[in-house]
């Protein structure tokens, strides 16, 4: 389980790619594949083994901010979650 | 037709190999190099392939690295945004070979080898190949590929699963897959020689499981479990014709590397159909698409959306027929098969090594 002050990097092996027949971003690693949402694209975005989890989250609740009703407690949650459930896969690594 | 779309393509692109392994998958009758589909053959799969929905090319054999073209159709596979995976034996990936697969775009490669123990590794493959296999993986390090070690088991290494792991560590892998061996082909042929013991299977097991969590956030380690231990069978590739195609050296399509077994049902060919018409619309594909297919006792179980009635190609082995329940199941009636072979695990063996019906049987 990762927490807001873990620094999740991709794992070396794996890449995100925009998959134009499906229309969608993907995940892309050694023998297999997971198809991406636009939320979920957007916070791998932003996994570059400098920022942590918590950074992460501020960059997107500024954004959504922006553009309407975001709580920043919620979206750390949503952060957190999804990239623990991509490292427990060992798809992200926390450093 | 199906809405399904295909995630993955291996492509056998040749069957000639260095190598003799007695668990080798590629069928009995080994495909010849003068009916080896072109480069331009293979190029044209690959573009297809990825416009019906494949993200990942497995580019191997045989050894793949017997054909000059392997590089070009690897640099073909990157500019159409696949993730790629050399599977190789080590034997031909020279530096100036690995330096154009960089170049190339190459994001992977997948070095097998047959145990830690240098002479039992060599007897198992059949050919004098630890010290290329060895200086293969260093290059492979040293240009920076993402790297995987793979292993597949059985009597004969089985017990030295701990070595083959720190092996693997030793050489850096990235990725250690250990597989039991699946008995198809040269496996089947060689099935009382191949056969662990329960005791053997369960001891690895749980070493593995450790291995797993001490190298964890390091080195990934699969441990696949030989079916012939389990109640009920794989679910092949999630489904037949659903995420994976094999194209043969020849140019046959396949929903499995072990379906060269069935003889029942045409093969489609890329040299006389598209991708896209021998994913929708081939028989072979079709065959055993959804469960209307299914006979007793699959067609009434409620494990038949979890495994599809197992493998095809293991149910056509060992009955004849492709549309019964896989024998592993334990409430197949042809369930005494598995039972018999089991039975038969400590028996000694010799190794039928993997080879082309002409040439001489390795000493």
């Amino acid at each position: 389980m990762l927490t807001a002050t873990s620094i999740p990097s991709l794992w070396r092996l794996a890449r995100v790619e925009y998959d134009d027949v499906r229309k969608r971003p993907v995940l892309l690693y050694p023998e297999g594949a997971v198809l991406l949402n636009d939320t979920g694209a957007a916070i791998l975005k932003l996994v570059d083994g400098q920022r942590s989890v918590g950074d992460i989250a501020r960059v997107l609740s500024e954004r959504y901010n922006g553009a309407g009703s975001a709580d920043p407690t919620e979206i750390l949650n949503d952060v957190t979650a999804y990239l623990s459930t991509l490292a427990d896969r060992e798809l992200i690594r926390d450093q | 037709m199906t809405s399904e779309r295909p995630t993955t393509l291996l492509a056998e692109l040749t069957h000639r190999c260095p190598l003799h392994c007695p668990y080798c998958s590629n069928p009995l009758d080994l495909i010849r190099a003068e009916k080896e589909i072109s480069t331009g053959d293979w190029k044209r799969v690959i573009t297809e392939a990825r416009a019906l929905g494949v993200l990942q090319l497995g580019l191997s054999g045989g050894e793949p690295l017997v054909r000059k073209d392997t590089e070009e159709l690897a640099a073909h596979a990157r500019s159409l945004g696949l993730y790629s995976t050399l599977v190789t034996s080590g034997l031909g990936l020279t530096r100036p070979r690995a330096e154009k697969f960089r170049e190339a775009g190459l994001e992977h490669i997948q070095i097998s080898l047959q145990d830690a123990d240098d002479d039992n590794a060599e007897r198992i493959a059949g050919v004098r190949s630890v010290k290329q296999k060895r200086a293969a993986a260093a290059l492979v390090r040293e240009l920076g590929f993402a790297f995987t070690v793979n292993v597949v088991l059985h009597k004969a290494n089985l017990d030295r699963i701990q070595e083959i792991i720190d092996l693997a560590a030793e050489m850096g892998a990235d990725r250690l897959e250990l597989a039991n061996t699946q008995y198809y082909g040269w496996g089947l042929v060689n099935r009382d020689a191949l056969m662990p013991t329960r005791e053997q299977v369960d001891r690895a097991f749980e070493i593995a499981e450790r291995a797993k969590q001490t190298h964890r956030g390091g080195m990934q380690i699969l441990f696949v479990l030989p079916d012939y231990y389990e109640k009920y069978p794989k679910a092949c590739y999630g489904g037949w014709g659903k995420v994976y195609l094999v194209v043969a050296p020849d140019g046959k399509v396949l929903p499995c590397h072990g379906a060269t077994n069935i003889t029942t049902i045409p093969y489609p060919n890329v040299r006389e159909h598209s991708m896209e018409w021998i994913w929708q619309e081939s028989p072979l594909f079709n065959a055993f698409r959804g469960d209307s297919w299914m006979k007793s006792p699959c067609s009434t179980c409620e494990r038949k959306c979890v495994d599809f009635g197992g493998c095809r190609c293991q149910a056509f082995a060992l009955t004849g027929d492709a549309a019964v329940a896989d024998p592993i199941c334990i409430l197949s009636p042809h369930h005494h098969i598995i039972a018999a072979a089991l039975a038969d695990a400590n028996a000694t063996t010799p190794f039928t090594y993997r080879k082309l019906a002409s040439e001489p049987q390795p000493a």
